[in-house]
């Protein structure tokens, strides 16, 4: 038999019966579009949390006060055990090392910003002037706190995009006096938007020098100290050289955490990635079912058809162009399936992305080729029983049957 | 020139601990361009002889030589190719495919011999004006009368140009006039030179046939003796 006969032939097969075959095709298309649209969610998320991580700055090195990580017996351990606080002094010292281009502390805490009769709750960043560089900040207005010594600031104040509208509203924020915790502070400048903001939002934010905000929030252990390294290769040696300067400070004993953006982006990559092939699997298992559901679909067809294939060998059609003939059924619907699986998945996907446009819903190749792949597969290898089976009907029996 | 030489032929059916010879050392010979008619009471085994000489079955012993080439020791794929060439057939229930309109239903044994499409047409389109379908080409088997239909079946069974035609109650779905038709069809055919072998129980029908062979039994009881010529 040629093959565009072949194929002619399963295509009226399969239409002949147009309630079976579009259930089957239906079926086998959600089992498509489930691993398209799971398979985008869970990539959206990982590309999401990646270009807010990335956003934060680049060659990032993280100090944190504490250990997250138990490293041994350590004498010191013995001594104390309570770690030493993180402070101004420490963030400077890193200034020294050769792999540290900027460092910035940082402490964080909330407060009260109030202007005129307006009273609001803000997060307030206490800082020096490099944590625009370190953070990638972009200003909308005005300037950033000056660079001066780290322990005296000077009570001025940079505030976010949201803050400004809301405390100020049409009047210029810039040379305007707000009183910020028990303190009188000048804003001398305003944030560019950002819009999204993973962790902390740029939007909502009051940043003052570092020292204020020390005195404010009654304390002297910083939050962080973000360190930005003199490059991509020197991000290592910064992470080497910042926990050593920090050990010597705090008498041998290494009591704080030092992460690099890249081993926090890596991880979340790799959580996020695995999240999505699970998702995928999980999918997977609903086009097993489909191709479970075509070979029932076709051995029902086999037996519907049992009088047809009696006759067909009668007409001088060998076993494998029965066998042909079923098999290319199946594949074929399997492939409208898919292939609408496929249309009804990234519908879904587009769908996700206008409502939520941030994120980035779209479905990774690989999951979209094997989610393809595998609904041909799966359909194409149960459609191989019936197809034998039919292939190997007794043709006067089968002929017999009305 | 012998077309079929059957040869200690025997098939047995085993039903649970019972055999049932359904066919017991059968000799027969039928001449090219015969009319035979096979007939006897139901279970005389004349279905399973038609299914044998149709190469749908193998016999359990013996051995069928169908133009002088022994057809039972062919593999399964030999014996389709034999059947798609040699052999066409014309059922009681006329067997089209139902969703295949008579033109297609008719070129079906070409489409599955891989003929080209445009020698089909051909042949079809004569067929089809041949046999009084040119007007009924593009309908569904459901939409044709049962003469209609046992013509579209015939015009499928010859459209290969086969040396036999095995008719199995060609006229049993068909009334009386019908019937009559389709039995004058198929004399026809028998007329230009195809051997034709009819099984039938009905009396009638077979003594229309030139030559008549009476089963019972599993056995062959009586048999008119070959026509020496045509």
């Amino acid at each position: 038999m040629r093959a565009p006969d072949l194929i002619r032939f399963a295509r009226d097969a399969a239409t002949g019966n147009p309630l079976r075959t579009s259930l089957l095709v239906l079926a086998m298309s959600i089992g498509v579009a489930a691993v398209v649209v799971l398979t985008a969610l869970g990539d959206g998320a990982r590309r999401y949390v990646m270009n807010e991580f990335s956003s934060l700055g680049s060659n990032l090195v993280i100090v944190l006060p504490g250990r997250s990580q138990t490293g041994g017996f350590n004498p010191a351990n013995a001594i104390t055990s309570t770690p030493r606080d993180l402070t101004i002094d420490d963030a400077q010292a890193l200034l020294r090392a050769s792999a540290v281009r900027r460092a910035a502390p940082l402490i964080v805490g909330t407060s009260e910003i109030s202007v005129g009769g307006k009273l609001r709750e803000v997060i307030v960043a206490g800082t020096t002037a490099q944590f625009l560089d370190v953070r990638n900040l972009k200003l909308g207005q005005g300037r950033f706190l000056p660079d001066e010594d780290w322990r005296r600031g000077t009570a001025e104040a940079v505030i976010g995009a949201k803050i400004r509208d809301e405390m100020f509203g049409a009047q210029p924020a810039l040379g305007q006096r707000a009183r910020i915790g028990d303190r009188r502070f000048r804003i001398v400048g305003v944030l560019a938007s950002s819009g999204q903001g993973l962790g902390m939002n740029t939007d909502e934010l009051v940043i003052v020098p570092v020292s204020l905000a020390q005195a404010m929030f009654n304390s002297n252990t910083l939050f962080r100290i973000l360190v930005e390294a003199t490059g991509r290769e020197a991000i290592e040696l910064a992470r080497a050289q910042a926990t050593e300067i920090i050990k010597l400070r705090h008498e041998g004993e290494e009591d704080v955490t030092v992460i690099t953006q890249d081993a926090v982006l890596a991880t979340f990559d790799r959580l996020l990635g695995t999240l999505t092939l699970g998702v995928a699997g999980i999918a997977a298992i609903s086009l097993a079912v489909a191709g479970i559901l075509v070979m029932n679909v076709m051995l029902v067809s086999v037996a519907q058809r049992t009088a047809e294939i009696g006759l067909l060998k009668a007409l001088g059609a060998t076993g494998a162009t029965i066998r042909a003939a079923f098999l290319s059924e199946a594949a074929m619907l399997s492939l409208a399936g898919a292939l609408l699986g496929f249309a009804l998945g990234q519908a879904g996907a587009a769908t996700i992305r206008h409502l939520y446009p941030t994120f980035p819903a779209f479905p990774p190749d690989w999951a979209v080729a094997a989610g393809l792949g595998t609904a041909l597969l799966t359909g194409i290898l149960f459609g191989v029983l019936p197809a034998r089976q039919a292939a190997r009907l007794d043709p006067v029996q089968a002929l017999a049957k009305r | 020139m012998t077309l079929i030489e059957l040869s200690g032929i025997e098939r047995v059916f085993r039903l649970g601990d019972s055999e049932v010879h359904a066919l017991r050392r059968l000799d027969v010979s039928i001449a090219a361009g015969e009319y035979v008619a096979v007939m006897g009471p139901s279970g005389s085994g004349k279905s399973t002889l038609l299914n044998l000489l149709g190469l749908l079955d193998r016999p359990n012993a013996g051995i069928y030589r169908l133009e002088g080439r022994d057809v039972t020791t062919l593999s399964a794929e030999e014996q389709a190719r034999v059947r798609s060439e040699r052999i066409g057939f014309v059922f009681q229930s006329f067997h089209l495919v139902p969703r295949l309109t008579a033109a297609e239903n008719i070129a079906l044994p070409m489409t599955l011999a891989g003929i080209a499409p445009q020698r089909r047409a051909e042949r079809v389109a004569r067929a089809l004006k041949d046999y009084g379908l040119a007007n009924r080409a593009d309908h569904k088997p459901d939409e044709l009368s049962g003469g209609q239909r046992q013509r579209v079946a015939i015009a499928r069974a010859t459209i290969m140009r086969p040396a036999l035609i095995l008719a199995d109650e060609p006229t049993g779905n068909l009334d009386r006039a019908t019937g009559e038709e389709v039995m004058r069809l198929l004399e026809a055919l028998n007329e230009r030179g195809v051997t034709l072998v009819v099984v039938t129980h009905d009396a009638a029908l077979g003594g229309r046939a030139r030559r008549q062979l009476l089963m019972e039994d599993g056995a062959l009881a009586h048999d008119t003796p070959a026509p020496t010529s045509r």
